[in-house]
């Protein structure tokens, strides 16, 4: 029962625009509640507003987008509520990665590759933990590479002697470095190959049961979602049109749109032909 | 040449052997090995695997955008020319849709001329009003309806599933029996990839195309093709009926594969494993 869990984040009646020209209303009037360790799916197509709303949620937003309104408080573990809207300078760059971090979309490209592993995992040290010494730095980024199941001599290694895989394992070391409350994955194994992808989620789902962090994961993989998740949000032109447990959502679609999504995915291993297509096989395809 | 809706395109013991410089060494990659397979005109061969696999490889050997190192392509039981006349009257027969229709279109160019060109280049016989009937026709086969409005505008004017439908008709415009789609949908949105693949399965069963299919879905691949391939490593080490591959999966690689699909119906099933294993696992594995 995740509504008998405490929340961690809440965010009600978001609005998000791109202050542009004409301005485009990314997101409109978004309320979710994600409770402590839960895993919340946000599906949608792209340009629904899905990663401009993860933006939101960790204030990394940039102008032209505005908030133009809404709430989003943190529910510290430690120090009660946090008014995210409300931070700004110091308390927002502590409340950053220290609280919520992200795995950011095409992160395996977000590594810098002109420095080592080791350089921009301590990096997140020096910045957050200015106490810490180098041995310490050094012990915690070996341990945060073996718990996301890369060899920690790799430490030494640029990202270009790294496979996809690798790379996409050492973002979430990094976002794991601080021991965040909630992470924020922006589609994260979407470039990935399969069984890359889950070896990948495997690992996500045993560290958030270890750990107890909570995961907001976007993609537009429902199929996906609907098999890891506890709950899933259905997003489209910034709205949030469904948002229910993962099994509702599967078996009691109730939006349109989420009906026309589920559609999208011819089932695996259901029967054939058992979605819409446009016309009928040719007799004897089947035998040939 | 050989009518629409007849013949087949097929790959006897094609290998790729890329070789890279390294400094002063050279290593040497099989991208393909010993890839042997037909399409028939009016069927479907999906061509599965992941990246790295040889797929793509294959994909432009067919095409003849690259050159195998062994084996050879036939089309109707003739080899297929490299060079000259021979290799453009075996373009005209076969042709490539690419993953990335925002990438495969010139956007200084209007849908028309990306039309036009291939119907001119290919039968230069034709006279203006005729290349323009075939342009209007072409995009009435690809779905593109009210065709005059679609000619006159440019890629960035179009979304990126009617961009796949102008890569789809700009394969077709030669008179095409046999189209090479890599990866034809994996940059679209979900919501319109069935619609895209419907329209390759409808031309495939109107009008006899013979398609290969390469992706890395599984599901589509099963549920869009007569036949599939699995690729591993550069070989194939699966094939068979559709059904058969994936409900009855022989190989431990395909196995793999579909274990690592996404299943709705699994729901649930990897957080209790994962919750299961955690319990009975080391439990101070984190410091």
């Amino acid at each position: 029962m995740s509504d008998s869990r405490d929340a961690v984040l809440s965010a009600s009646g978001v609005s998000i625009s791109y202050q542009t020209q004409n301005p485009v209303h990314a997101v409109r009037d978004v309320s979710l509640t994600l409770h402590r360790g839960e895993l919340l799916g946000l599906a949608g197509e792209s340009g629904c507003g899905k990663t401009t709303l993860a933006y939101g949620l960790n204030r990394l937003l940039k102008a032209p987008a505005l908030m133009t309104s809404g709430e989003i408080v943190f529910h510290d573990r430690h120090d009660g509520d946090i008014d995210v809207v409300g931070l700004h300078g110091d308390s927002l760059r502590a409340f950053r990665w220290d609280k919520v971090s992200m795995v950011f979309q095409g992160s395996m490209n977000a590594l810098n590759p002109v420095l080592t592993v080791r350089a921009q995992l301590h990096d997140v040290f020096t910045t957050h933990r200015p106490a810490m010494g180098r041995t310490e730095r050094e012990r915690r980024s070996r341990e945060l590479l073996g718990m996301v199941g890369v060899d920690p001599d790799r430490i030494s290694s640029f990202p270009h002697q790294l496979s996809g895989g690798m790379r996409q394992r050492v973002m979430i070391a990094m976002a794991l470095a601080l021991d965040p409350q909630v992470m924020i994955m922006d589609e994260p194994t979407t470039a990935l190959d399969v069984v890359v992808q889950r070896g990948i989620i495997r690992e996500i789902m045993g560290l958030r049961e270890r750990l107890g962090f909570a995961v907001v994961f976007i993609t537009h993989d429902l199929p996906l979602l609907i098999e890891i998740s506890d709950r899933i949000a259905i997003m489209r032109d910034g709205r949030i049109v469904e948002y229910d447990d993962a099994e509702n959502i599967y078996r009691r679609p109730q939006h349109e749109y989420t009906r026309e999504l589920l559609a999208s995915f011819p089932s695996l291993r259901g029967v054939r032909g058992d979605f819409i297509r446009s016309g009928t096989r040719r007799k004897g395809a089947r035998n040939g | 040449m050989a009518e629409r809706g007849s013949g087949r395109l097929e790959a006897r013991g094609l290998g790729k052997v890329f070789r890279m410089r390294n400094g002063l060494r050279i290593t040497t990659v099989h991208a393909v090995r010993e890839a042997s397979f037909t399409v028939e005109a009016g069927r479907t061969v999906a061509l599965v695997g992941e990246s790295g696999s040889g797929k793509s490889t294959i994909a432009r050997m067919l095409t003849k955008l690259e050159r195998p190192t062994r084996g050879e392509v036939l089309i109707d039981g003739v080899p297929a020319a490299h060079h000259g006349r021979g290799l453009a009257r075996y373009r005209r027969d076969v042709q490539m849709v690419f993953q990335d229709p925002f990438g495969s279109l010139n956007p200084f160019h209007t849908i028309r001329h990306h039309l036009e060109r291939p119907v001119r280049i290919h039968h230069p016989h034709l006279g203006s009003a005729e290349v323009r009937a075939r342009v209007a026709e072409l995009l009435d086969r690809v779905q593109l309806s009210g065709s005059k409005r679609f000619a006159e505008s440019r890629p960035h004017e179009l979304s990126g599933g009617q961009r796949q439908r102008v890569a789809i008709a700009r394969a077709l415009a030669p008179g095409s029996r046999f189209i090479v789609a890599d990866e034809p949908v994996s940059m679209l949105d979900v919501s319109i990839r069935l619609g895209v693949l419907n329209l390759l399965a409808d031309l495939q069963r109107e009008e006899g195309l013979g398609v290969l299919y390469i992706t890395h879905d599984l599901a589509t691949a099963r549920h869009f093709s007569d036949e599939i391939l699995v690729m591993l490593r550069g070989e194939i080490v699966e094939r068979g009926d559709a059904d058969a591959v994936i409900l009855h999966p022989q190989h431990d690689y395909t196995k793999l594969l579909l274990e690592a699909a996404a299943d709705p119906d699994r729901l649930g099933l990897l957080r209790d494993e994962v919750r299961a294993g955690a319990q009975t696992g080391p439990a101070d594995a984190v410091g």
